[in-house]
């Protein structure tokens, strides 16, 4: 069912924070996790308990501060637990289902609101032009996707400037934004059974607009286009090491990737803790050793490990120290990835992750 | 270093215990001839192979990587060569789109009674990896 929210004042905030109120107000969850502007104008995911504090939500705000699925995650794993409201743009509501998969999220108390999203800003790139600007930064995002016009907009973090998977369709309540006239309205959609304990009176829902279809075919060639550029220097002269010849092996992409799921990696186990004779076979085998050792086989692995559930939120890239590429390479090769296996990760909890399933009669001429 | 003898490949060969390795096995004990390029590690099961040592041989250098399994059905944990069929097909994936030769990796069913398959493989495996050359990794140092 959807109901349009009126928005009074030209102020959609004010509209999408009083119906966050409401989840709160009619008992349907215990809290709400949600983007939230802090003192300094930055603005950060907060778990937010107090409905008055929900003025200062910001969910419309263009920006990517951590990727809120983990978070959920920890919130929601184990019973007990607080039944939840997650207010996630669709690479967050995509890696929350991939963590769901991976045991590392519960989506049983959980209600993920999803939020069409027009692009994001890292928080330093925010907070700048935030600061020179006087009108909201996501009023420009939204009035262009409904005026169709082509901008490019070089600021936008480049996962979002490649991003085809704008709105999540299979959220429990989804705000479409993208499809509503922020001046007056704002339409939100919700399963029946919510719509319910909400007092709704809505209308039947509707497909996805053109508009829409229009953005993602422009997200869609800008993808392919990057994709094409970065497949050139992997696959041609340059290959895998040069692109990341200056890794410095901070981690950092590990550690800020929303699915990256094992507890203790393998690179910082003792699997990796090596007796110094080791050093010196590997320094003679190829007359010298890089250290630290085994950058390479990390970033391989990690692929290995995380390109079949890559949602493409591009967390790692903003987290690389040294400006790599690391979001684009792992969007990559994971786009091939999922089309070998016809995974698309976060799409349904119900599709198993490839590599824990098989069928007997795939593939049957491997190993012959 | 410097190589003045005639290119051998080295081959590391991961083969489960119950057909694989087996079959090696019988291969040696039917006093089969088969090149002497293949290390061979042995493992429980084809799906205890984690990719991971997959990349560490090749890119160490090894010239090619063996990973043999029970046929389709055999698998003595009921489902260990399916999966590892699935891992092998996304490494050689990541491998082709980081610009590597995903050619020096093969997976090969080898039953515990087929020792000639086993040294034929091996055969035809050191073949192909001494056409295609030293592996890049042996002189990359700065992976």
């Amino acid at each position: 069912m959807k109901i349009s929210l009126p928005v009074e004042n030209h102020q959609p905030l004010a509209a999408l924070q009083g119906f966050l109120k409401s989840l709160l107000e009619k008992n349907i969850v215990d809290v709400i996790l949600t983007p939230m502007r802090t003192p300094s104008g930055s603005v950060t995911p907060a778990l937010v308990s107090d409905a008055v504090l929900l003025n200062q939500a910001d969910p419309l705000a263009p920006v990517l501060a951590v990727n809120a699925a983990t978070w959920a995650g920890k919130v929601s794993l184990r019973e007990p637990r607080p039944r939840l409201a997650a207010v996630l743009r669709s690479c967050e509501a995509r890696a929350l289902v991939e963590l769901t998969k991976m045991a590392q999220a519960s989506l049983e108390d959980l209600l993920i609101v999803a939020i069409d999203c027009a692009g994001t800003y890292t928080p330093s790139t925010y907070l700048r032009k935030q600061t020179q600007s006087k009108l909201p930064l996501w009023i420009d995002l939204y009035a262009a996707v409904r005026q169709q016009s082509e901008i490019v907009n070089a600021d936008l973090r480049l996962a979002c400037q490649i991003c085809e998977q704008p709105v999540y369709e299979n959220a429990p309540i989804r705000v479409r934004l993208l499809e509503s006239d922020l001046e007056q309205t704002i339409w939100i959609e919700a399963q029946d059974e919510i719509a319910e304990k909400l007092g709704w009176q809505g209308t039947a829902t509707n497909g996805r607009s053109p508009l829409i279809d229009a953005y993602i075919a422009s997200r869609t060639q800008a993808r392919d286009r990057a994709f094409a550029e970065i497949r050139t220097r992997l696959e041609g002269e340059e290959g895998i090491s040069v692109v990341f010849a200056a890794c410095i092996r901070c981690h950092n992409c590990m550690t800020v990737c929303p699915i990256c799921y094992c507890k203790t990696c393998v690179f910082k186990s003792h699997v990796f803790d090596h007796e110094p004779m080791k050093y010196l076979e590997w320094a003679r085998q190829k007359g010298a050793q890089r250290m630290p050792p085994d950058t390479m086989l990390f970033h391989l692995t990690r692929q290995n490990h995380m390109a079949l559930s890559c949602v493409g939120c591009g967390m790692c890239t903003d987290a690389c120290p040294s400006e790599l590429p690391v979001g684009l390479v792992f969007r990559a090769v994971a786009d091939r990835l999922q089309q070998t296996f016809e995974y698309l990760p976060g799409r349904n909890l119900e599709e198993p992750l490839p590599l824990v399933t098989f069928k007997a009669d795939e593939w049957t001429e491997v190993g012959e | 270093m410097t190589e003045t003898t005639e290119f051998e490949p080295k081959i590391i060969a991961f083969l489960c215990n119950w057909c694989t390795y087996t079959g090696a096995d019988l291969a040696g004990t039917s006093r089969l001839q088969y090149p002497p390029n293949v290390r061979i590690i042995r493992l429980m099961c084809s799906g205890a192979v984690d990719p991971m040592y997959v990349l560490k041989a090749d890119l160490a250098g090894a010239d090619g990587i063996l990973i043999g399994g029970c046929h389709p059905g055999d698998c003595h944990y009921q489902e260990g060569n399916y999966k590892a069929r699935r891992r092998v097909i996304a490494l050689k994936e990541i491998l082709k789109s980081a610009g590597f030769d995903e050619d020096r990796i093969w997976l090969r069913w080898i039953s515990a009674s087929e020792g000639a398959r086993f040294a034929e493989t091996v055969r035809e495996m050191t073949e192909a990896m001494r056409a295609k050359g030293p592996n890049p990794m042996k002189t990359m140092w700065a992976v």
